[in-house]
């Protein structure tokens, strides 16, 4: 009954007057990035950020969380009706919900998208709610050797589900905790890679890193590629199920909300991972396996449910552990630091209110989010008509704002261009900046693990595998390791992330 | 048949191992210490060691597997969005936030194959318009709104 007396503070948070509007406005805004490709949560929130230093902690990251799942909704009403992501995890959803759209079920295929989408939100929440507490209960035990073998094990998972090379992958988180670490340095007062410029002591903000590498290498890279997109926008009427229709989809959330709960706990998991394993399990298990990638409803229903709770879940590791598992978690990262609390299992003690009152918000975001979805849909699809040579110079200048207004400071501008040319080179590499912006989160902190525990230990590095919590971390990590370089799995790994990106 | 049979391989390889010689050069005096009373060097230096291992098995790699070219075909995006960027940082504080995001928006808009003068134009005096009533008015961003010689001061 805990349970239910904590998610009743969250509530009490949650639903005054000041929170709902965040919320809401977390939400709303989440959903039109969502809808728009070519601007994903990253950028936004990473555009939001300086912004919300004026708000309370708990409003801030209410509104901050709601971008995140306002953009998986988002995202499917886009790759529903014009085909297109917008938002990378609905790329399977593209598969058979524009096929529904294309034999003018478009609108049921957007109301199953929202109904899944609820229902693993709701359970999401719950699930957030019932395993944070144990889970921070028992990391409270960690010493620094422990998180540091954590953070080993989450880079390593993040790798492993990452799609792309694997030695790239390890390469671009090395390069990030590198990153990371340039400014002054806590133990010694040292100045490390400033360059000697004044404005470099405190190290670069993550904020200028990620809008950068996502933001603005994404824009250039979309200018390169000419062409329209078709956008399907006859046909958006009925969107109300028949029962039948219901019962064809409801196994498939469930399915969908139980593979995504799952995989979004693991660190480096999350929305797009448990969307691709839905899909692939719906249709494994699917009676007629041909009706897929024609319009088949469970390959709507399934990984639309999936990447929603995968996205919630998702936020386990962080609030437990202070371990960001995806991009967006470590913006969420930078957002609790900015309001100075540390990411980590103490969070849950020493902040019951922003703990639950965000996890209560996720539920009640949920809920806006179906209103809102459905009856507004006719304002979404007339969005999409944006053309992106609008778009983008208005993403360019709130970016620009945005950064200059992180410290006054325009050398913040000028770093961003420079991280900007860098994610260009690295999409042309085909490297892909999300490990790097993970190890950028994690260098400091793991560094001072490091060297906390080496300390503890006299310098003796046997230190992390005689501990047997640090030592199970470690040889899990390992085993992913291995396990992935396995040529069998290496080959299914690599067909999977193929079959996505077509 | 060239030596280098996957490019893309070659110059990841020749990038990351570029940035661990450059993590250890630049660092090359900061003060390693030993594992039990690690010196600001020592995590930074291991971080570059690992990166040059990892480059150089990049490149070795590249030259067994095959893989596609580079594709650099169209800089001009590249050059005029970040350019644009460039001149908004340069601008905005003598000039002030309305000049700075016209000139922004109608530069950027040129990158962009269906340019045309009067929309960006028009979408520029519209996002400089809201930006003034968003971030000067609203948030209160810390911003001269227009030049310094207009603005008197």
């Amino acid at each position: 009954m805990e349970l239910l007396t904590n998610l009743g503070i969250g509530l009490d948070v949650a639903l005054t007057f000041q929170n709902l509007f965040f919320c809401f406005a977390g939400v709303l805004l989440g959903t039109l990035i969502g809808v728009l490709p070519g601007i994903g949560p990253v950028p936004t929130i990473a555009m939001l950020l300086p912004i919300t230093y004026a708000l309370p902690p708990v409003s801030a990251l209410i509104m901050l969380a709601g971008i995140y799942y306002g953009a998986q909704y988002g995202g499917s009403t886009t790759a529903i009706l014009v085909n297109l992501p917008g938002e990378s995890s609905s790329v399977v959803t593209c598969i058979d919900g524009y096929q529904m759209a294309r034999r003018g079920k478009a609108g049921k295929a957007l109301s199953v998208a929202a109904i899944g989408s609820f229902i693993a939100g709701t359970f999401a929440t719950i699930v957030v709610a019932a395993f944070a507490p144990p889970l921070a209960e028992f990391a409270l035990k960690f010493g620094p050797a422990e998180y540091f073998s954590l953070m080993v094990l989450g880079l390593i998972s993040a790798v492993v589900l990452a799609s792309g090379s694997l030695l790239k992958a390890i390469a671009m988180i090395v390069l990030g905790l590198l990153l990371g670490i340039i400014g002054t340095d806590v133990n010694s007062g040292l100045q490390r890679y400033t360059f000697g410029i004044p404005e470099m002591s405190d190290g670069i903000g993550f904020v200028v890193v990620a809008m950068g590498l996502f933001g603005f290498a994404e824009i250039i890279v979309n200018l390169e590629h000419k062409g329209d997109r078709e956008v399907f926008t006859e046909n958006v009427t009925g969107l109300w199920l028949k029962w039948h229709e219901f019962k064809e989809a409801l196994p498939a959330i469930l399915r969908g909300t139980g593979i995504g709960s799952v995989l979004g706990i693991l660190p480096g998991g999350g929305a797009l991972l448990s969307a691709f394993a839905s899909y692939t399990i719906e249709k494994k298990i699917a009676k007629d396996p041909s009706r897929f990638g024609k319009g088949a409803i469970e390959g709507v229903a399934g990984p639309e449910s999936a990447n929603n709770a995968g996205s919630q879940a998702s936020f386990i590791p962080l609030l437990t552990l202070g371990i960001p598992s995806n991009a967006v978690m470590a913006l969420m990262v930078g957002a609790m630091t900015i309001h100075s609390i540390q990411p980590g299992p103490q969070v849950m003690t020493s902040n019951p209110q922003l703990f639950w009152g965000l996890i209560a918000s996720m539920w009640i975001g949920n809920l806006m989010l179906v209103v809102l979805n459905l009856p507004l849909i006719g304002i979404w699809v007339k969005l999409l008509k944006v053309p992106y040579r609008l778009l983008y110079p208005a993403i360019l200048m709130f970016c620009c704002i945005g950064v200059y207004s992180l410290q006054n400071n325009v050398f913040d501008v000028i770093m961003t261009v420079v991280f900007g040319v860098i994610g260009w080179v690295f999409v042309k590499l085909e490297c892909e900046p999300a490990p790097l912006l993970l190890g950028f989160i994690l260098g400091p902190l793991m560094e001072e693990n490091l060297r906390r525990a080496l300390l503890l230990s006299r310098g003796d590095a046997t230190v992390f595998f005689t501990r047997p919590l640090s030592l199970g971390m470690l040889v899990v990590a390992g085993l992913l390791l291995l396990v992935i370089v396995l040529p069998n799995v290496r080959r299914k790994r690599e067909e999977a992330f193929h079959e996505e990106a077509a | 048949m060239s030596l280098i049979r996957n490019p893309k391989e070659f110059g990841s390889g020749c990038l990351f191992a570029g940035f661990g010689i450059a993590a250890i050069a630049i660092g090359y005096a900061y003060p390693v210490g030993t594992a039990a009373r690690m010196g600001p060097g020592y995590f930074p230096r291991a971080l570059g060691i690992i990166l040059i291992v990892l480059g150089a098995i990049m490149i070795l790699r590249s030259l067994r597997s095959v893989g596609s070219r580079l594709a650099v075909s169209n800089l001009r995006p590249l050059l005029i969005v970040l350019g644009s960027v460039l001149m908004f940082a340069l601008t905005v504080v003598p000039l002030g936030l309305v000049l700075a995001t016209i000139l922004l928006v109608v530069v950027s808009s040129t990158a962009s194959h269906e340019f045309r003068w009067k929309e960006a134009l028009i979408a520029s005096a519209l996002l400089a318009a809201f930006s003034v009533a968003t971030f000067s008015y609203g948030l209160k961003l810390q911003l001269p709104i227009l030049p310094a010689f207009l603005a008197g001061y």
